[in-house]
């Protein structure tokens, strides 16, 4: 058993799973901070909509430069999440609709551009599909040079690490900046939307501010990590922790503790679970991680110790 | 043959068997997703209906590895409709269940659906890549929709259940506008709320699960979604914006369809998608009710009347007036000259504006609670809102109180 866990925690290990499930972990991560916000605004459903707009963003970003680079990729679809953001504020203002007709009004039409765009353009040579978009490429972010644990020490080898790990680290950090800085004006406006406006704070600014932040954070991970992993994060960690307290940070806490744990686990029951059955193969990273995500709010839903409302009583 | 007159061709059914079948088919989706997407529109759930699309996947996959492991063909359309249907029916219960039993919000609750059925969907498709047996090509096809090489059974069971479902919203439609409109009050009437949500959503499944071999489940949320916000700009009454709804979506779904037979490489989801968009934008631009040209010509006319109205009661009292606009305004309708000094025309409005102006004033004192006052925006003149009668008894308490004779 321990020879086991030695062999599997070996130099392989950190070759083909260690880049991945850290990548898993900042993703994930990367995505609950802002999404407990978000569930708290009821807004839960902008990071849906941002990760379909992802898409026709990294789609339009490719036709303007022609390549297939990240940076331009990722500010195309940083556009393609701003812009459909302002598209459902016109649509629910024009048509006088709730927001989540306009959402989905809003982010189906961006998403059929996107895939027609892709279809009509001869992107047939280039490694964009809609299945890449939408699955990630988690199990292929291995990290080639890593010869063993000591390579983590060794800057030859750590310069070969996926780009999308310290892409992710940056903006996992930037993330955590806003929160801790705007940690005061975020929780009033969140709260109290109305006594935020009266000590001044700029609440539609902070609001636009967070759907910023929220579309950073779904498009670096969704380059790594498909949009799936992305809306599974966006809603069920915060969801589960919601469930956990009453306290916003400790909300936020339970949050990222449970990110990690789908993170972890659903990396390992993909790689690892099927071979537990007598299947050569692995199933996707990505969805096995949304799946777990998902067991987890199931439990919190069933036992969570705040998972009534305030005066609801445990039906008989 | 160009493209347009195999276009043109299509959309008179003249264009091949197999796409006739597949536009006549998409416009009955349409048709059915139009109308039942009205009344999830004025319920305010229209997003339910993503996370019952997005959670279909599981039974495809599901479905598939049943009738492999059976020995069938796991392609078998009504199979996997059957598989799907049962699969976004528990992802539907899921989220009225979260939303019921726990203090999660009905978007945290559609978001957790969607994406954890999503993705399980996702792992059990990679699993059926895997395997050996089945003839596994396609299932990635419900992501999309794809109708190149639809067979004849599986356009009928489209078209049946189309049908089906649009029969269901007719049947329904009374229940359901009342359970929309007013649930409180529908539950007064006897009406069990909770079930006519639920068939409500029901209708949502059907259309969803037919429409993910033509439009797939990523997109035929929109076919519930566009055609209500659109038939909204054109109608203020429900039994028109249904029936218009419906027509959208059916006009969409055939249009769409055509369209995509006619440019073969292209996908038929993203098309009707896109076509019913182009219907909503026109709508938008163009609709004499609620249209942004209509609101913006308004919202114009309102403004020339209000300063063309001041200007005058500034003409009346001899006030200067500096308002670049109004100037501008009174100079054109001919009230006053280049040089800023009213006309003979201008010093009659004038005074016939400070006069209605006065009646006002006198009729908001001693007839402060008739409803002309309520709805008086401070333009309309006086004999356009209230009586003859009225207007003799505000004169006479003028004249009295400036003790002119009456």
């Amino acid at each position: 058993m321990i020879d086991n866990l030695i062999t599997a925690l070996g130099a392989e290990f950190v070759q083909l799973s260690l880049t991945p499930i850290v990548i898993g972990i900042l993703g994930a991560v990367a995505c609950a901070l802002p999404g407990n916000f978000l569930l708290l605004r009821r807004q839960a459903l902008i990071g849906d909509a941002i990760s379909h707009v992802v898409l026709p963003g990294i789609v339009a970003a490719f036709l303007v430069t022609g390549t297939i680079t990240a940076v331009p990729m990722m500010i195309g679809a940083g556009c393609a999440a701003i812009v459909a953001v302002i598209l459902i504020e016109i649509v629910k203002r024009l048509g006088r609709v709730e927001p989540g007709a306009a959402m989905g009004l809003v982010f189906t039409t961006l998403f059929a551009a996107g895939v027609l765009f892709l279809e009509m353009t001869d992107t047939s040579s280039v490694h964009i599909d809609v299945q890449h978009a939408l699955l990630g490429n988690l199990e292929s972010l291995i990290w080639f040079d890593a010869e063993g644990w000591q390579s983590l020490l060794d800057p030859v080898a750590l310069a070969t690490l996926p780009p999308q790990l310290p892409r992710l680290a940056v903006v996992l950090v930037g993330i955590v900046l806003f929160i801790t800085l705007f940690w005061k004006e975020l929780k009033i406006s969140t709260f109290d939307a109305a006594f935020a406006e009266a000590i001044g704070i700029r609440t539609r600014v902070l609001g636009f501010a967070l759907v910023v932040v929220t579309a950073i954070a779904a498009v670096a991970a969704f380059d790594a990590v498909g949009s799936i992993i992305v809306i599974a994060m966006f809603v069920c960690p915060p969801a589960a922790a919601r469930l956990m307290t009453n306290q916003l940070g400790r909300q936020i806490g339970w949050s990222v503790a449970l990110a990690v744990i789908s993170a972890v686990l659903g990396y390992v029951f993909a790689g690892y679970g099927p071979g537990w059955f007598g299947s050569p193969y692995a199933v996707s990273a990505a969805g096995m991680i949304a799946t777990i995500s998902g067991i987890v709010l199931l439990l919190a839903c069933l036992f969570g110790p705040q998972r009534k409302r305030t005066g609801q009583r445990a039906e008989a | 043959m160009s493209f347009l007159d195999y276009f043109i061709n299509a959309l008179f059914l003249q264009a091949g068997y197999n796409s006739a079948l597949v536009a006549v088919g998409a416009g009955l989706l349409g048709l059915a997703g139009g109308g039942a997407g009205a009344f999830i529109f004025l319920r305010k759930r229209a997003l339910v209906s993503d996370a019952i699309s997005h959670a279909t996947l599981p039974g495809v996959g599901i479905a598939f590895m049943l009738m492999v492991a059976l020995g069938g063909d796991g392609r078998w359309l009504p199979g996997l409709i059957i598989g799907s249907a049962i699969s976004s029916g528990i992802g539907l219960l899921m989220v009225e269940w979260i939303t019921r039993q726990t203090r999660l919000t009905e978007d945290a609750a559609i978001g957790a659906v969607l994406s954890v059925f999503f993705g399980l969907g996702i792992v059990l498709l990679t699993i059926i890549q895997t395997m050996s047996s089945g003839r596994q090509a396609g299932l990635e096809n419900f992501l999309l929709g794809s109708t190149a090489g639809m067979l004849i059974s599986e356009a009928t069971t489209i078209a049946i259940a189309g049908a089906l479902a649009t029969a269901f919203v007719f049947m329904l439609r009374r229940p359901m506008t009342l359970v929309a409109f007013d649930p409180e009050y529908a539950a007064t009437t006897g009406i069990n709320v909770r079930h006519i949500d639920l068939a409500m959503m029901g209708l949502a499944l059907i259309v969803t699960v037919i429409g993910l071999k033509i439009v797939g489940l990523i997109l035929i949320v929109a076919l519930l979604i566009i055609p209500p916000v659109t038939a909204r700009f054109w109608t203020n009454q429900v039994g028109p914006m249904i029936g218009i709804a419906a027509a959208i979506g059916g006009l969409a779904g055939y249009i769409g369809a055509v369209f995509s037979a006619a440019a073969a490489s292209l996908p038929t989801g993203p098309i009707i998608v896109l076509v019913a968009f182009g219907f909503f934008v026109f709508s938008a631009l163009f609709s004499p009710l609620r249209g942004g040209l209509a609101s913006a010509l308004r919202h114009w006319r309102f403004q020339r009347r209000v300063h063309r109205r001041q200007g005058l009661l500034a003409l009346a009292r001899r006030e200067p007036i500096y308002d670049g606009f109004t100037l501008r305004i009174l100079r054109q309708s001919g009230m006053i000259r280049p040089d800023g000094v009213a006309t003979l025309r201008g010093k009659t409005a004038s005074q016939k504006a400070a006069h209605d102006e006065a009646r006002w004033a006198m009729a908001r004192r001693i007839l402060p609670d008739d409803s002309a006052i309520e709805r008086y925006d401070g333009l309309t003149p006086i004999e356009d809102m209230m009586t003859q009668d009225q207007i003799d008894e505000i004169d006479r308490v003028i004249a009295e109180q400036t003790g002119a004779p009456a």
